[in-house]
């Protein structure tokens, strides 16, 4: 068993990334994944890897798009606003169906925003990541030893898919250091990609990748078979924690840095009698529909606890529908909000119900 | 001698308009990969633009880009596949406006691809709006009245601007008007691609090129408006060729 190292959260995901079989990162400075960035810079000549401080984040992400294209692994980091600059590539390796890995060190928004964690890219991470009929997977750490984790399961199911995707971090998680374990036997081989633009050798016929199908009857067809495929992720590859939910009468919704905050709040009601339980999504693309559906049957009431304010409750009140109250909690701007503030809000609605 | 398509063109009709230069220059583009052996370890990217079905024509791997970020795909490309030939087949609205930074950058860091880029003053795909490189007067659909460089600025002479980077091997502008300068340009091209084989750096070859539907001319006469338009603001020669300089030394 590897011996525990305390790692920043940024640092540990890069590292994670060349455990995992990455040699090209292409990134453009940006607070605050500056860290990624960096150990990127330091560790890629070891490794016999690529690090290349792109003009942009535009450019960045399209080098990605080439460095998928020839059949290798390939990432790209940023935070918030450089995040937007990338959409146009996120458009393009999902209409390519090509994998890729966009990690999303989140900050407050909008415009320049502020340098301070925030949570407010939620709906542009698993609705509107660009232009066109598309979905990434879109993975939520909220431990350091996530962000190392879900890099590997990241890689591997975008190749598996065929697919762009995102670790959707912040600030908070990308700066703080803990404890981890570096585990180097979960790691991934890159798969065979026939589909490359390599070089055919002579031997086959030549690929294209290629997101231009200029037949609308054509263009629909290969919507509605990606989208095929996005119901087969959204069956199998749904993730959440759930924490202390077996009796939970008031069930909190919460990812990553906020979700942190509502498990100490949990701990505080129940230790004031309060039946509170957290379900902790850790795929926010495909949601945990089906644990917040089969959860109904004890909950009286979801509190859903964000620093934004207000986006993933959206998906809470889609899946609850109605039929139960739907609450939201939320910090924005670079505020985070305290364990005590939501324990406020648990008890405000456990006299309501 | 038999006239044969190269082998690196596929046998799809090209879609181009009677007398545009496309079809000229992906001939040139192909007999240079034939002649050069590297079809098999070739990787083209097509860009946004009338070229855009480039991806059909060429028999190599393809990759179309994003409109103006074939140069940061091609980057991408020849960065995880070093051993591989690639190059990029732009427009001058792709390369000079929209990939302007992307062109600059690739260049700057003598990013080991060759540049094929079409200037033929227009966009064409989009019906004849004003592009970077639209010459001073001249009427499009977004300058009815003939651009007026004090409102739309200047055209950008791609080559000259690039020729003062350290990481370009080779600038050069060619023409395909005359068999004579089909000739040079056929030369140019290839030098392009021997360069890269060579590992010099970025290469790039300007091919000034007609565009008779969106300049309204006759296939003729829009030969003639390349020499006597065309040519003197983009004068045809080698603006930075680090293979004739080593050989001076």
């Amino acid at each position: 068993m590897p011996e525990k190292v305390l790692m920043k959260g940024n640092e540990a995901l890069a590292e994670a990334a060349i455990m995992a079989g990455c040699r090209h990162f292409f990134g453009y400075p940006i607070t605050p994944q500056t860290e990624l960035a960096a150990h990127m810079s330091k560790r890629m000549p070891k490794v016999g890897g690529v690090y290349l401080q792109a003009e942009s984040e535009v450019a960045a992400v399209n080098m990605v798009l080439g460095a998928s294209a020839a059949g290798v692994r390939a990432m790209t980091s940023s935070s918030s606003p450089g995040i937007s600059l990338k959409s146009e590539g996120l458009s393009y390796l999902a209409g390519s169906d090509l994998p890729a890995l966009i990690v999303n060190v989140q900050r407050a928004g909008p415009g320049l925003g502020g340098i301070q964690p925030s949570q407010a890219d939620y709906w542009q991470a698993t609705r509107a990541s660009g232009h066109g009929d598309f979905k990434m997977l879109v993975f939520a750490p909220s431990t350091v030893q996530e962000m190392i984790d879900l890099v590997a399961d990241a890689f591997s199911l975008g190749d598996e898919y065929r697919m762009p995707a995102m670790i959707l971090s912040d600030g908070l998680l990308g700066q703080m250091m803990e404890p981890v374990v570096m585990d180097d036997t979960k790691r991934t081989e890159v798969p065979e990609r026939p589909w490359a633009v390599s070089g055919h050798g002579n031997k086959r016929e030549h690929n294209i990748v290629n997101s231009l199908y200029i037949d609308p009857p054509n263009l629909e067809a290969i919507l509605k078979e990606r989208y095929e495929k996005y119901e087969r992720i959204k069956e199998k590859e749904q993730r959440c924690e759930e924490y202390r939910t077996d009796d939970a009468e008031i069930v909190l919704v919460a990812y990553g840095a906020s979700a942190r905050i509502s498990r100490s709040a949990v701990d505080a009601a129940r230790k004031e009698g309060i039946k509170a339980g957290l379900i902790r999504p850790i795929t926010l693309w495909p949601y945990p529909e089906k644990a917040i559906s089969s959860r109904m049957a004890t909950a009286k009431a979801f509190l859903c606890v964000e620093m934004s304010t207000g986006q993933m409750v959206d998906d809470v009140r889609l899946i609850v529908n109605g039929k139960r109250p739907v609450s939201f909690y939320g910090r924005t701007g670079g505020m985070i909000p305290t364990p005590a503030e939501v324990l406020n809000e648990i008890k405000k609605m456990n006299g309501g119900i | 001698m038999k006239f044969q398509r190269p082998h690196a063109l596929t046998d799809i009709q090209f879609h181009y308009c009677p007398g545009c230069s496309h079809g000229i220059v992906h001939r040139l583009v192909a007999e240079a990969i034939d002649e050069l052996g590297v079809e098999g370890n070739t990787t083209g990217v097509a860009s946004v633009g009338c070229s855009v079905f480039a991806y059909n024509y060429f028999n190599c791997d393809m990759v179309q880009s994003p409109h103006g970020r074939a140069q940061a795909v091609a980057t991408g490309i020849k960065r995880a596949r070093p051993g591989n030939v690639v190059f990029t087949y732009q427009g001058d609205g792709d390369l000079a406006a929209i990939g302007t930074a992307e062109t600059v950058h690739a260049a700057t860091r003598g990013e080991n691809i060759t540049v094929i880029f079409i200037n033929n003053a227009i966009y064409g795909m989009t019906g004849g709006q004003m592009a970077p490189t639209t010459l001073p007067g001249q009427v499009t659909q977004t300058t009815p009245y003939g651009r007026n460089v004090k409102e739309a600025g200047h055209p950008i002479r791609v080559c000259e601007m690039l020729s003062t980077l350290s990481g370009v091997a080779l600038a050069e502008r060619v023409s395909v008007d005359s068999v004579k300068n089909v000739k040079a340009a056929k030369k140019a091209i290839k030098k392009a691609f021997e360069y890269q084989v060579e590992g010099k750096g970025y290469t790039i070859i300007e091919v000034l090129s007609s565009c008779p539907t969106n300049w309204g001319l006759s296939m003729q006469d829009s030969l003639v408006w390349i020499r006597e338009n065309m040519m003197s603001y983009y004068p045809l020669g080698v603006y930075r060729d680090i293979g004739a300089e080593e050989g001076k030394e």
